[in-house]
């Protein structure tokens, strides 16, 4: 069996660390995926440039610089914040910008883009009279949203929010950089005081292969039931 | 250090002559480091690409399955496990491999090469399959050998294909090059938190390193587009 020489609650603790992590920033990603999408199909200029200018920011740029910013800019920022609050209307309030809030909303940020693309894509592919028959029958425009256009472009988004969730697993590793004490974190700190690197770091990729295997096979399945209606040629 | 640069420079607390040196050298390195395990990755994908798409089990499989071994873990353990796995190989430190690994560049472009050449593969691999079987069937007809079919005929096609994912893969490396920094190498987001720490200004220190990735992305952005257009040049709908 395999030892871990007392690192194994350490490790399991980080493996539940990078998961709410993963979910956390999907939760995010997946907000700022439908706003901005909604933004870039809006066709009000101003909503188009800042989404535009959002994907582009974030596609240049690489996930661990924006990492670091947030993490060492962001306690600033936030120390700046609270400063202008307490001189103004002398409330005093204290807020810790801590590994996990960046890790949170530097990944969400990030795959918020991505997810922009996707759904962009994805709304795009429902069939245009299906909106149009729905503002026939009087429906209002959020009516049709929720029930016409939204059902419908989950389906196309699934492929492409699938792949993105399986980077943005990958993706929680580099918290550990900041600090945060996620799977990587542990298995890196035992690996030097025991030097045994492969002995610590092999069970940790392990446990990344199975989340994104199990990921596959949901994600599989959720595509499957999603397109049920639909009869594929051979 | 060029005089006009000191010039532009003058009143400025951080943007100093050495900083901006710091950057370059970290350029240097982020450069030299993508370039370097692209090409190598290039190189080692297309026989891996050809491998997988073999009907050999005894072929396909052991492809497949380093393919998904690199795929499916983060580049960091990846670059991890070998930076300083191979400290740990017995016996290593009496050979001249020793010499080389001992360089926190060795190690990363090991990892960031095998990384880049499993994700390739799987590019390529999934170009070679879409080639149409006619053109396939037209080169048997022509009795084209397996390679000479290869060499003529699919490779070339499956490289049009490839272009525009393969595009995607180079950028992703290069932002991915950037956890080279943990590792103690000082590339371009290394020389940015070295400046960090030195005059603790997150901001001007990274917003600065942000900038100089977005540029390199954009350039490859637009050097691959002008590629893709080359390349695909004969699809181009006709213009009236």
């Amino acid at each position: 069996m395999l030892d871990l020489k007392g690192y194994g609650p350490a490790l399991l603790d980080g493996a539940v660390v990078t998961i709410e992590l993963a979910f956390l920033s999907l939760t995010l990603a997946l907000i700022l995926g439908l706003v901005g999408a909604s933004a870039k199909l809006s066709g009000s200029r101003v909503a188009v440039a800042i989404a535009t200018s959002y994907t582009t920011l974030i596609r240049g740029v690489p996930d661990l610089v924006m990492m670091l910013l947030f993490y060492y800019g962001g306690q600033v920022m936030v120390n700046n914040l609270s400063d202008m609050i307490y001189n103004s209307y002398g409330y005093d309030f204290f807020f810790q910008f801590d590994p996990f809030i960046s890790g949170v909303v530097t990944i969400g940020l990030i795959f918020g883009a991505y997810m922009t693309e996707t759904f962009r894509g994805a709304f795009l592919a429902v069939e245009s009279g299906q909106i149009e028959a729905a503002r026939a029958y009087g429906f209002s425009r959020f009516h049709t949203f929720r029930r016409i256009i939204l059902p419908q472009m989950l389906r196309h988004a699934l492929p492409g929010l699938g792949n993105n969730w399986q980077v943005l697993l990958k993706t929680t590793a580099l918290v550990s950089i900041i600090g945060l004490t996620d799977m990587v974190r542990v298995a890196e700190e035992a690996a030097k005081a025991e030097r045994m690197p492969f002995h610590f770091f092999i069970p940790v990729a392990f446990v990344y292969l199975s989340l994104t295997a199990c990921s596959e096979l949901f994600i599989r399945w959720l595509d499957k039931r999603a397109n049920v209606g639909v009869v594929r040629g051979n | 250090m060029p005089e006009f640069l000191n010039e532009l420079l003058s009143g400025n607390d951080i943007f100093v002559g050495s900083t901006i040196m710091e950057y370059w050298g970290g350029l240097v390195t982020t450069v030299q480091l993508v370039f370097l395990s692209l090409i190598l990755g290039l190189i080692l994908a297309v026989p891996l690409a050809i491998m997988r798409t073999s009907k050999n089990p005894l072929i396909n499989f052991p492809v497949w399955l380093y393919t998904y071994l690199f795929r499916g873990t983060p580049l960091l353990i990846q670059l991890y496990i070998i930076y300083y796995g191979i400290a740990q190989i017995h016996g290593i430190q009496q050979t001249f491999w020793w010499d080389i690994f001992r360089e926190a560049f060795y190690p990363a472009l090991l990892a960031f090469t095998l990384n880049t050449a499993a994700y390739t593969t799987e590019i390529i691999r999934g170009a070679i399959v879409a080639t149409p079987n006619g053109e396939i069937e037209a080169g048997k007809a022509y009795g084209m050998s397996w390679a000479l079919r290869m060499r003529r005929i699919i490779l070339p096609s499956a490289a049009r294909r490839a272009v525009q994912a393969y595009s995607n893969e180079v950028i992703f490396m290069l932002h991915a090059s950037a956890i080279a920094s943990v590792v103690t190498l000082v590339d371009l987001t290394g020389a940015a938190r070295n400046i960090y720490s030195r005059f603790y200004a997150p901001f001007d220190a990274f917003i600065f390193v942000a900038l100089i990735y977005m540029v390199l992305t954009f350039a490859l952005v637009f050097t691959f587009r002008k590629l893709e257009n080359h390349l695909l040049r004969h699809q181009r709908p006709v213009s009236n």
